[in-house]
């Protein structure tokens, strides 16, 4: 058993890499996430793992030092919060257009804009529909809870690798900055040059060695058959996870005649919303993605003949409930209640909504 | 003083007939021919090879790294 | 002894002196003729052959017309976003510090869009070699204005010549970053003549010597041409180098520590 602490989340994602055998870390300080860089940079892995902290001259910078990591098949990390991810959406695309592993943290906050600091999941639709051009896709992964930002670190770069695809932790302010127990992971050693050249030796970009193909990290193809083909793969690759990696948690569902969908904190206050709906006669449950992409449709799908009505429950003016929807194809009602602009939605307010939306009242 | 004679072999299908040897060259040894190579360029030949030296700096210029030089001392 | 056979005893396997070396490819360049980021390659490349460090050498190619040096160097590359190369080779040096890496960036490519990236780089003092490529133009493009552009030069968005009152002036980068504490080796060279090829040769003998030492970064700044951008043959384009590039960007050695 790991140690068992009460931490911060964002410092669990710094504790969580060093343990997991990260390589690097490259940020840009910014509100709600900076715990994540200053707790490495007071923890100093670099005398104790080796593992390389860098503070970088802005995002753009950052996620470009994450590409240059994760060519070399180190394992590389990089955290922001909104407006920042926005810059780095230049990296994201770069990264799956090469095919390159790497972990993304998002620590949300609201927008548009330079917005606010306080909490938000007004970013959905960056995380998973795009964020950057071109047809890729992001691994993501949304923790409602400390002890899933410790385990969701080393699932991300476990995902990361079997794909080739950067994969992103989409959290948010409310989850970052709260206090939770958790079990640490155990300590996992970094990997070696020789287990760099096993796993990754097809394509890490660690100097051309006599008699073995050098190695190329871009994600440039002039000639387009080619690159129609290698879309190809992509959508593949991509397919596969949907097929194989879809995760997601069912609270209270087996009688329930409402769904509330949500994730992150999200999740948590719906949560409370079921406490309180269920003392009141509502039977409600809930469906939380724990991958937003791959996105647990099947999952959704399943519950189509059993419940009267869903709610999909965000921090935003609704994104996530179009994928919902989708799921639906307009089989049951799915209507959004959320808040945004950092305001946090309170249990009460989400069972209201829910009364309001399905029950007439 | 020995003296020396050098000679170049152009690899004329890859010459793309800048030109930039010809300056190069402190004995005018190479003239981009009237013909052109099968990409439509006037490659660079040595149309005055008596006078080549062998010093290399038609070699050192080329862009495209085409010429190889050879030089043999005489006495 | 007749003129041909006479040809044929000098070109023998014990008289050769200048060849292609074979961490050069030999894959046809795609740069139009007389370009001079070709003899940049083939100098970089002799180099690393000469220092043996063809198996630690990582490159970082740039968004412009050098985006597809990687076929042409035969060691293992990185293919940056326009801009970045600093970044990419920031981490790799950091994350492998006993290999050799270098970036090779346009005066687009590094003066402009990646000004900041070059910037924080040499600040930091990253033990890499950078190879900056001022050929006073956005070849790849189409020969649009870059921020090197000289005062009056025409291109493909200064159709009337660069106005320095509205576009700025001509980007001195090598003066720049030789201020900073971080760079200890800063040079601007050129390629139009032997002996500035040799030259070169020598600064890039030197940047790599530095990585070896672990000196920190060394930045060779190469004034270039670009006939098609330029449109001037080749030949008349290292003499409008010469004539208008120089002076303004005179070559020599800027700092070294
Ligand atoms: C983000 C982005 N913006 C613009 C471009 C288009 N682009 C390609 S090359 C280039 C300029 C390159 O000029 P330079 O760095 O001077 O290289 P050269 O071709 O002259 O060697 C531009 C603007 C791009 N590929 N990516
Ligand atoms: S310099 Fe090279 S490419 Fe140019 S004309 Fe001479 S041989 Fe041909
Ligand atoms: S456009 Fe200019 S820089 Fe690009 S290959 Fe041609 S001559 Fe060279
Ligand atoms: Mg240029």
């Amino acid at each position: 058993m790991g140690d068992i602490r009460l931490m911060k989340g964002n410092e669990v994602i710094a504790e969580a890499a060093i343990r997991c055998g990260c390589d690097g870390y490259f940020g840009y300080p910014i509100t709600p996430q900076s715990e994540i860089m200053e707790t490495l940079m007071i923890r100093r892995p670099e005398l104790e793992t080796g593992m390389v902290v860098v503070q970088a001259e802005s995002e753009v910078a950052a996620i470009n030092m994450v590409y240059g990591g994760a060519s070399c098949g180190k394992k590389v990390m990089t955290s922001s919060s909104s407006p920042g991810i926005s810059l780095k959406a230049e990296g994201l695309t770069y990264l799956a257009g090469a095919e390159l592993p790497a972990l993304i943290v998002n620590i949300v906050r609201g927008g548009p804009g330079l917005g606010t600091i306080q909490p938000a999941q007004s970013d959905y639709f960056q995380a998973v529909k795009g964020g950057g051009h071109g047809d890729y896709k992001l691994i993501v992964l949304a923790p409602a809870s400390v002890q899933e930002m410790n385990d969701f670190v080393d699932l991300s770069f476990e995902l990361a690798y079997k794909y080739l695809n950067p994969a992103m932790i989409l959290s948010d302010g409310v989850i970052g900055q709260m206090m939770e127990k958790v079990e640490l992971s155990e300590f996992k050693p970094r990997w070696t040059a020789e287990e760099i050249e096993k796993i990754s030796g097809s394509w890490a970009t660690t100097g051309k060695k006599k008699g073995v193909t050098r190695r190329i990290s871009t994600s440039l193809d002039l000639d387009s058959a080619k690159q129609e083909i290698f879309n190809h793969k992509l959508q593949a690759k991509y397919r596969a996870m949907e097929e194989n990696e879809v995760r997601f948690e069912k609270i209270d569902c087996d009688d329930a005649d409402y769904l509330f969908v949500a994730y992150g904190s999200s999740a948590r206050i719906c949560q409370k919303a079921i406490e309180i709906a269920r003392a009141k006669g509502i039977k409600v449950g809930l469906l939380r993605p724990i991958t937003l992409f791959p996105y647990p449709t099947k999952a959704i799908q399943a519950m189509l003949g059993q419940v009267k009505g869903i709610l999909s429950v965000e921090m935003s003016a609704g994104q996530m409930v179009e994928d919902v929807r989708l799921a639906v194809s307009g089989k049951v009602p799915v209507e959004h209640y959320g808040r945004y602009g950092g305001i946090i939605p309170t249990p009460d307010e989400v069972v209201e909504a829910l009364e309001q939306n399905f029950l007439g009242e | 003083m020995a003296k020396f004679k050098g000679a170049i072999v152009v690899d004329t299908e890859k010459c793309k007939g800048c030109g930039l040897c010809v300056v190069s060259c402190p004995t005018k040894v190479i003239e981009l021919a009237r013909d052109v190579n099968g990409k439509g360029y006037h490659y660079a030949h040595m149309a005055n090879p008596d006078a080549c030296i062998g010093c290399s700096s038609c070699g050192l210029v080329c862009p495209d790294t085409v010429i190889t030089v050879y030089r043999m001392k005489v006495s | 002894m007749t003129a041909t056979t006479e040809l044929k005893n000098i070109i023998s396997e014990e008289n050769l002196i200048y060849s292609k070396t074979p961490v050069l490819l030999d894959n046809e360049m795609h740069y139009c003729p007389g370009c001079t980021h070709g003899v940049i390659h083939k100098v970089i490349a002799e180099v690393i052959e000469d220092m043996g460090i063809q198996e630690e050498t990582i490159g970082v190619s740039p968004v412009g017309c050098s985006v597809l040096a990687y076929n042409y160097l035969d060691i293992d590359w990185q293919q940056a976003a326009h801009g970045r190369a600093p970044a990419l080779a920031t981490a790799t040096i950091r994350l492998m510090p006993e290999k050799y890496v270098f970036t090779y960036q346009g005066d687009g490519d590094l003066a402009s869009i990646g000004c900041a990236e070059i910037m924080h780089a040499c600040n930091r003092g990253e033990n890499i070699v950078v190879f900056f490529v001022n050929n006073g133009i956005y070849g790849m493009t189409g020969g649009q204005m870059a921020p090197t552009t000289l005062e009056g030069q025409v291109t493909a968005t200064t159709p009337y010549g660069r106005d320095c009152k509205t576009t700025g002036f001509p980007m001195k980068i090598s003066e720049m970053v030789s201020l900073l504490p971080g760079t200890r080796f800063v040079t601007r060279q050129s390629a139009e003549t032997p002996g500035a090829v040799r030259k070169l040769k020598k600064a890039v003998k030197k940047a790599f010597a530095n990585t070896r030492e672990d000196k920190g970064i060394s930045f060779i700044e190469i004034v270039s041409t670009c006939s098609s951008g330029w449109k001037q043959t080749p030949v008349q384009s290292n003499e409008w180098m010469k004539e208008h590039m120089f002076p303004y960007y005179p070559l020599g050695t800027l700092k070294d520590e």
